[in-house]
C-alpha cells in the first residue's frame, strides 16, 4: 500500500475525466490490443521509480497459475531490465486496472498483452528522453537492465529519468514489441515468484491477513437450500465465551468472537439452537436428474447449422447420450475473507477472481457506492472457478458491520464450501451421427441440456452473492444469460473442429438451476469435449477405423492436427492394435473455446474387472500454445489439468437429497490421491512467433475423453455417465 | 481457560485457552505462524500438518491439552527463506505446487517418512502422502521434490 500511488489515482482528474468522456469521444479511439483497449492509461499499467525497481500493475490476479511470474517476464524483456527489479501488484479496486474477471485462460492474452505494449511503448518514451540528454539518436542507444548507453559511451539510467518519464498519457501501442528471438525471459521456465514464501510460512494467503483489533467470524448456514428460520437460541450464543457480534438478518446468520475457536463454538451451538422450517426444492439423485433436466422447460437454441456442399447421405447412423453430475471446486481451503469498515466505508481483502465485479455487487448489496468500496486481492487456496471467495466476502462485510470497526476475518468451514459453493453444472449431451460408405462422417448432430456456467458477481442484474439470498429483504439475481458463442458456457467446445459434412448444434440452456450453478473449470468444456471425443470414437469403430487415423481424416486444422499426432507420437501410439479386456488406450482432442490452446491427451488405462477399479496409468499430452512465455507453467497447468479431470472423470459426483446437499465432507466427495495419479508427459510445441493461446483449461476435456476412450478400448464396453466409478465400471462389465 | 506452556520450533510460549482448543488456532492466531493451514476441521486433508515428537499431528483436532508437553515443529522451524531445509529447497526447485495450500502438510509428512526412511521408494513416498489432499493436482511434482530432498540429506 503505497500512499503515493493512491494519492494519485484519487486526485487522477486527467484518468476519471476520461474515463467518463462521453461515448462519441471515445469511439474514435482506435482499438489497443489485450486489456489495454479498456484501461488505456500507460501509467494505470506501470510506474517507473528513481530507486532502481518497476512495478507492473495488473487487474489479474495470482490464484496458483503463477500470473505474476509471467506478466514479470513479459515486462522485463520489453524493458530490457533485470526480473529482479519488478514488482507485482495484483487486481485492486483502488491501484490496478479494471481487467474483469481472472477467467477463461485469458490471463496471458488480455494482461500480458497489454502489458507488453505498455512496456514496450514505456521504453521508446525513456529512450527518447534518453536520446535528449545523451544527445545521440534513439536508434544508436543500447539498454541494459535499465541502464542507456549512447554511441559515445555516455550513459543515463531508468532510474535518473523516472521523475521526467511523463509515462502519464494515454497507451497508443505503436511501439513495436520485441520478436522472440531478442527474449531473455520469455520463453524461458523461470521460478515462480510466489512458491518460496508458501513454503515457509511467509504470508501468502488472505488467511495470513492480520489486522489490529481483527476478530474472527463464522457463517451459520441453512442446512438446505429452500430452509426458513424458524427460530434460534441468540440470548444463549450471546453469552458464550468471547462473542463480540451475532447478526441474524432474515436467514443470514453469523458470529464474531475474539478467538477463532470461540466463533466455531458458537456457530455450533446456533446450528444446534436453530429451528428451520426445510422444502423439497432439489432435483432427483441417479439417472431422473437427467430425465428431469431433459425435462425442464427451456427453449431449443440453435448454436450452428451447417452443410457442406455435395455431402452425401449416411448409410449408418449412431445415438449416444452423455451425462455429467454436478461437480464441486472442493478447493482445499475453505474460502476466506477479511473485511474492515471505517466511517462508512469497506474494505475487504479478498481471493475472488474478479476484484472490481465483486465491487460492484457489493456495492449494490449494501446500497452505497462502489468508490466507498475497496476489494483488494489476496491468494487463497486454488479456485478453478467460481466458488465461495466472492459469497465469503459478503458475510465477512456483513458482519464486520457488527464490530464496530474492528476487522472480522471470516473463514468457512468445510461443510458450509462442500454445500454452498456454486457447482458446476449438470448436463446432457445427445450425440448423433451418420457415416457414408467410405466411413467418413457426413452428419452430425450435438444437442445439449445444462443450468447456467456463470452466475459470477456482475453477470446479471441482482446480487450474484450467496448471503443477498438468506437477508431479511433478499436480493435474488436475475438468472444470467448464457456465455455467448464463440467463446460460449453451456455450449463451450460443443462446436467440432472436424470437417464433417453437416453439423448441427442446439442447447437448451436451463437458466433457472435448484442447486446454485457457475464456472467451474472449462464451464461446459469438460462435459462437451467428453460427449464429442467419445461419439469420434463411436463413429471410428463403427468406421473400423483407428481413433488416431479417423480424426486426422477428418481435421483440416494443420496445428490442430500436429498435437494429435505428436501426443500420438510419444505416447508410441500403435494403429488398430486391439485392447485385451483389462488394459487400453484412448486419445483426446480440443482446442479450448475453439479460441485457446490445442491440446491432444493419450491416456493409458487398467481396468480391474471384478472390482470395476480403473486405474490411468500414464497420460500423455501434446500442447500448442502459440508463444510459450514459461515452459514449466504451462506444463504445470497441463499436468494438473490432466489429474484434475482425472478425478473429476473417475470419482466426483454431488450427493443431495429432494431437500438437502449431502456433501458434506472429503469422506462424501472423494478425489484422487497419491496412490491413483497417472504418470504425465507433456509435450510442448511452441511457436513463438505466433500469440499467445491460454492454456489453464486446456487439458481437461481431451483427459476426460481419453480416459472414456481408453475404457471402451480395454473392455469393449462404452461408458457414457460420468463419473465411471468403480461400482459403474463393475456394473457395466456385467 | 487454562493455561498451557507450549514448546513450538524450540521456543516456549504460554496461552490461556481452553484446554479442548485445536492446536490449529493458537498456532496460527497466537503464535501467528502462518505454515499450518485450516483445510477441513475433520484431520481428513493434512493441510494443517506439524509434527509432534516427529511425529505427524493433525492440529485441527489435535487439542492443545493433548500436546502439551510435546516438542511441536511447524513448517517455520525446518528453516527460512535464507537457510532453506532441503525439502523447501527442493519444493522450490522442483515447482512442486499450484497454489500451494496443502504445501504446507506434505512438506511436514515427507520430513516425517525422511527421517524414518531415508531413501524410499517412489511407492513408499506416494503411501506416506496418501492421506494428504492436493486439488490442484501437483502429486507427481510433491513426489520428486521428495525424492530431491532424499536425495540431498543422504549426501
Amino acid at each position: 500500500m503505497r500512499p503515493t500511488r493512491r494519492q494519485f489515482l484519487a486526485t487522477g482528474a486527467l484518468v476519471i475525466g476520461f474515463a467518463l468522456a462521453p461515448r462519441a469521444m471515445r469511439a474514435q479511439s482506435p482499438p489497443l490490443p489485450g486489456s489495454l483497449n479498456g484501461n488505456r492509461r500507460l501509467e494505470a499499467w506501470l510506474r517507473i521509480d528513481p530507486n532502481g525497481t518497476v512495478t507492473i500493475f495488473t487487474g489479474k490476479i495470482e490464484l496458483g497459475q503463477g500470473i505474476g511470474t509471467a506478466l514479470s517476464q513479459i515486462a522485463a524483456d520489453e524493458l530490457d531490465v533485470d526480473l529482479e527489479r519488478i514488482a507485482v501488484v495484483y487486481g485492486d479496486t483502488g491501484r490496478t486496472p479494471n481487467e474483469g474477471q481472472t477467467a477463461g485462460s485469458l490471463s496471458v492474452e488480455q494482461s500480458g498483452t497489454a502489458l507488453r505494449f505498455a512496456c514496450a511503448e514505456a521504453r521508446e518514451i525513456l529512450l527518447t528522453a534518453a536520446a535528449a540528454k545523451l544527445g545521440a539518436s534513439t536508434a544508436d542507444l543500447r539498454v541494459s537492465d535499465g541502464t542507456i548507453t549512447g554511441p559515445a559511451g555516455a550513459q543515463v539510467t531508468y532510474w535518473d529519468l523516472a521523475a521526467n518519464a511523463h509515462l502519464e498519457r494515454e497507451a497508443t501501442a505503436t511501439a513495436k514489441p520485441k520478436p522472440a528471438t531478442e527474449h531473455h525471459y520469455v520463453g524461458q521456465s523461470v521460478r515462480r515468484r510466489d512458491i518460496p514464501r508458501k513454503f515457509t510460512g511467509g504470508a501468502a494467503y488472505v488467511q495470513d491477513v492480520r489486522l489490529p483489533g481483527m476478530v474472527f467470524g463464522r457463517v451459520v448456514r441453512p442446512p438446505s437450500p429452500g430452509a426458513e428460520l424458524l427460530s434460534v437460541d441468540e440470548a444463549r450464543v450471546r453469552s458464550l465465551p468471547g462473542i463480540v457480534a451475532l447478526v441474524r438478518d432474515g436467514n443470514f446468520l453469523a458470529v464474531a468472537a475474539a478467538r477463532e475457536e470461540q466463533a466455531i463454538r458458537a456457530r455450533e451451538a446456533l446450528k444446534q439452537s436453530a429451528r428451520w422450517k426445510e422444502a423439497e426444492v432439489l432435483p432427483p439423485s441417479g439417472e431422473a436428474l437427467y430425465r428431469e433436466l431433459m425435462a425442464r422447460p427451456a427453449p431449443a437454441q440453435i448454436v450452428v447449422d451447417k452443410t457442406a456442399a455435395g455431402v452425401g447421405e449416411p448409410v449408418k447412423r449412431l445415438e449416444a447420450l452423455y451425462t455429467r453430475p454436478y461437480q464441486a471446486h472442493a478447493s482445499i481451503g475453505p474460502s476466506c475473507a477479511v473485511a474492515q469498515w471505517q466511517d462508512g466505508k469497506l474494505t475487504v481483502w479478498t481471493h475472488s477472481q474478479g476484484v472490481f465485479p465483486l465491487r460492484g455487487d457489493l456495492a449494490k448489496a449494501f446500497g452505497i457506492e462502489a468508490k466507498d468500496i475497496r476489494c483488494i486481492h489476496a491468494e487463497g487456496a486454488g479456485c478453478y472457478g467460481h466458488n465461495g471467495a466472492d459469497d465469503v466476502a459478503l458475510d465477512a462485510a456483513l458482519l464486520a458491520r457488527a464490530t464496530g470497526g474492528r476487522p472480522v476475518k471470516l473463514q468457512w468451514m468445510r461443510d458450509d464450501e462442500f454445500m454452498w459453493e456454486p457447482y458446476g453444472s449438470a448436463m446432457v449431451m445427445k450425440l448423433a451421427g451418420g457415416l457414408d460408405a467410405q466411413g467418413n462422417v457426413v452428419a452430425w448432430s450435438h444437442e445439449l441440456w445444462s443450468h447456467p456456467h456463470s452466475t459470477r458477481p456482475g453477470s446479471s442484474a441482482g446480487v450474484n452473492l450467496l448471503a443477498a439470498r438468506h437477508l431479511a429483504t433478499p436480493s435474488a439475481p436475475v438468472p444470467p444469460a448464457d456465455v455467448p458463442q464463440p467463446a460460449g458456457g453451456s455450449d463451450r467446445n460443443a462446436i467440432p473442429l472436424y470437417a464433417f459434412g453437416s453439423v448441427k448444434v442446439v442447447k437448451h440452456y436451463i437458466a433457472e438451476a435448484p442447486l446454485r450453478t457457475s464456472a467451474l473449470r472449462t464451464l461446459g468444456g469438460y462435459a462437451n469435449v467428453f460427449a464429442l471425443e467419445s461419439f469420434v470414437d463411436e463413429l471410428a469403430a463403427a468406421a473400423g477405423a483407428d481413433p488416431v487415423e479417423f480424426r486426422l481424416r477428418h481435421l483440416r486444422d494443420a496445428r490442430g492436427r500436429a498435437v494429435i499426432e505428436a501426443a500420438a507420437r510419444r505416447a508410441g501410439w500403435t494403429p488398430a492394435k486391439r485392447g485385451d479386456g483389462t488394459r487400453g488406450r484412448g486419445v483426446g482432442f480440443a482446442r479450448y473455446k475453439n479460441l485457446a490452446c490445442y491440446c491432444a491427451v493419450v491416456a493409458d488405462v487398467a481396468v480391474d474387472r471384478a472390482s470395476g477399479r480403473v486405474r490411468v496409468a500414464r497420460a500423455v499430452a501434446a500442447v500448442d500454445a502459440g508463444q510459450i512465455v514459461n515452459p514449466d507453467g504451462v506444463i504445470n497447468q497441463i499436468e494438473g489439468g490432466i489429474i484434475q479431470s482425472t478425478s473429476w472423470t473417475l470419482k466426483e459426483s454431488v450427493r443431495f437429497d429432494r431437500t438437502r446437499v449431502t456433501t458434506r465432507s472429503w469422506a462424501d466427495y472423494p478425489i484422487v490421491r497419491f496412490d491413483e495419479v497417472p504418470e504425465v508427459e507433456v509435450v510442448l510445441l511452441d511457436r513463438p512467433d505466433e500469440r499467445f493461446l491460454g492454456v489453464g483449461e486446456g487439458a481437461q476435456g481431451p483427459a476426460g475423453a481419453a480416459i472414456a476412450n481408453a475404457i471402451a478400448h480395454a473392455t469393449g464396453r462404452r461408458l457414457r455417465a460420468l463419473p465411471f466409478t468403480a461400482e459403474r465400471v463393475k456394473h457395466a462389465l456385467r | 481457560m487454562a493455561s498451557f506452556t507450549l514448546r513450538v520450533n524450540d521456543r516456549s510460549t504460554t496461552v490461556d485457552v481452553e484446554p479442548d482448543t485445536p492446536l490449529l488456532y493458537v498456532l496460527r492466531n497466537d503464535l501467528e505462524l502462518n505454515g499450518p493451514k485450516f483445510g477441513c476441521g475433520l484431520a481428513q486433508c493434512g493441510a494443517c500438518t506439524v509434527l509432534v515428537d516427529g511425529k505427524p499431528v493433525r492440529s485441527c483436532v489435535a487439542t492443545v491439552a493433548s500436546v502439551a508437553n510435546g516438542r511441536i515443529t511447524t513448517i517455520e522451524g525446518l528453516g527460512t527463506l535464507e537457510r532453506l531445509h532441503p525439502l523447501q529447497r527442493a519444493f522450490i526447485a522442483e515447482q512442486a505446487c499450484q497454489c500451494g495450500y496443502c504445501g504446507n502438510g506434505m512438506v511436514m509428512a515427507a520430513k516425517a517418512l525422511l527421517d524414518r526412511n531415508p531413501r524410499p521408494s517412489d511407492r513408499d513416498v506416494r503411501a506416506a502422502l496418501n492421506g494428504h489432499l492436493c486439488r490442484c493436482a501437483s502429486h507427481n511434482r510433491i513426489v520428486r521434490a521428495v525424492q530431491r530432498a532424499a536425495a540431498e540429506m543422504r549426501s
